[in-house]
Parts: C-alpha cells; sequence; structure tokens
C-alpha cells in the first residue's frame, strides 16, 4: 500500500498538502463529496498544526479493511500540546482568534478520528476516510 | 506575486477565483476589494467561486470579512458558483458564512446585487426611459 510522509514548515506547502490528498483517494475511487470532506479537515488540521506548533510532519496512506479502501493522514507535531483535549473538541472555542471549527469541524468530515496530545510534547492526530464513506 | 484580478462592472466589483487560494493570496483579495470598493465606490461585490474545490474555515472567515467590511462601507456581497461538493462539505463543517449573500449562478447573483441595492439595471432603465418617452407623448 501507499504511504509517504511530507513535512509542512510553510504556509505554502498547505496546496501540494491538499493536492496529495486528492491524488490518494482520487487513485481509490473516492467520489468527490466525500474527496471534498476529506481534504477539506485535512486543510483545517494542517493549518493548526502551522498555527499552533509551527508545522509538523503528515503521514499520508491508502489502507484497506474488509475489502474496503481508505486513506489515512496521521499528522504529527511537537508543538505546545493541547491542555484541555474536550474543550479543544467544541465547536467555537479556539486560543487563536479562528472561528473555532477546525478540530470539531474536521471530525465531523471523516469517518474516524482520534486525538493524542500530551502538553511540552506535541499533539498526534490520525483521520481515516473510506471509500464509500462510512 | 499572485494576485486575484477584480473587475468593475458598472456599480459592481467582479472576482472570479480561478485558483486555491493560499492564506497569503485571500488575505491579499480581502485588501484588494476593500480598497477597490473605497476607490470606485461601488455598491456591491460580486465573487465567483465556481473554481474553488475546497473551502475551509479559513477561506470562510475571509469570505465573511469581506461581506463584513462591504457593508461597512454600503456595498453588498454575493458569493456566487458554489459546487455542490462544497456546499455539503460546508454545512457538515459548520460554516454558517454569514452575512454573505449567495445565489446560484453569476447571472442570478448580478439579479441579486441589483436587488439588495436598490439600483436598475441597464435594462431596466431602458424601460423605465421608454415609459417615461410614452408619456411624454
Amino acid at each position: 500500500m501507499t504511504k509517504d510522509t511530507m513535512q509542512i514548515v510553510r504556509e505554502q506547502d498547505v496546496v501540494p498538502f491538499r493536492n496529495r490528498v486528492r491524488e490518494l483517494s482520487t487513485k481509490i475511487g473516492m467520489s468527490l463529496v466525500n474527496q471534498t470532506k476529506l481534504i477539506t479537515a485535512a486543510s483545517e488540521l494542517v493549518r493548526n498544526m502551522l498555527k499552533y506548533a509551527n508545522g509538523g510532519k503528515i503521514i499520508l496512506e491508502i489502507i484497506s479493511k474488509s475489502g474496503q479502501s481508505g486513506v489515512r493522514l496521521t499528522f504529527i507535531d511537537e508543538g505546545p500540546g493541547i491542555e484541555n483535549i474536550a474543550q479543544a473538541m467544541q465547536d467555537g472555542f479556539s486560543t487563536g482568534r479562528s472561528l473555532g471549527l477546525g478540530l470539531p469541524g474536521a471530525k465531523r468530515l471523516v469517518n474516524e478520528f482520534d486525538i493524542k496530545s500530551v502538553v511540552g510534547a506535541g499533539t498526534t492526530v490520525t483521520v481515516t476516510h473510506w471509500k464509500h464513506g462510512r | 506575486m499572485d494576485r486575484i484580478p477584480i473587475l468593475k462592472m458598472g456599480p459592481f466589483l467582479l472576482v472570479t477565483i480561478q485558483v486555491d487560494l493560499y492564506d497569503r493570496l485571500a488575505l491579499s483579495l480581502e485588501n484588494d476589494l476593500i480598497t477597490m470598493v473605497s476607490n470606485t465606490g461601488a455598491r456591491g461585490v460580486l465573487i465567483d467561486i465556481s473554481a474553488v474545490n475546497i473551502v475551509d474555515s479559513f477561506m470562510g472567515r475571509i469570505l465573511g470579512n469581506i461581506a463584513s467590511m462591504s457593508r461597512i462601507m454600503d456595498a453588498e456581497t454575493v458569493v456566487v458558483g458554489m459546487q455542490p461538493a462544497v456546499a455539503i462539505t460546508l454545512v457538515e463543517l459548520g460554516l454558517t458564512l454569514q452575512g454573505v449573500h449567495t445565489a446560484l449562478n453569476v447571472e442570478k447573483g448580478m439579479d441579486l446585487l441589483y436587488d439588495k441595492t436598490d439600483l436598475l439595471t441597464t435594462q431596466q432603465q431602458e424601460e423605465n426611459e421608454e415609459e417615461l418617452d410614452d408619456y411624454n407623448d
């Protein structure tokens, strides 16, 4: 299965990253709506990473489970971490004067969402979206 | 540096976004548009996003900002041409695009702008003149 890593260090890395996610989801035949959801979620998460942790790395892979394929993205940063994950997952909560839709919005857009964070060590967010979107 | 062109069309400004917006480009568009509204006294801004594949919360915020800034400068903003997949995604993301008028396409967007700004289209003006001429006869 395909697996690569992208380093995200500046804002200009966002568009190539989104294009790479599009390539992978097109490759497994994901519908346009599901592609758009996944890329939008990815865009929110990569922005968070840049904003709060000055970037990080993303692992992009095509995975398969019981005959269905999907795209999995793992966002790994070594930023300050999130003190209160439950709070960060609430709509409208933001420490960065944004709309506060990034994390909860991204979670709604993908099939599987997992977040782990250690204060002072960094945050890892993993999202998975299946070809047929469930 | 890249710039998104802004066209003046009568009392309105017209913007067609043909590329994936990265942050700096979006911010300079916001700035350019407001400057143009101020310089031209435009009464409306029409933004066509039919070529845009992704609208995330950052981009949504830029659209909202443009609309709020235009409004305080007496101009209305209409966003047109949103792709169905983008609309579905925005709703699920929870982005409401507050203060932004939307229309299906450029044509309907222009009608909406004339409507919102109480201006008459050139066609309506001609009709009015004809009526006035008839009346004078």
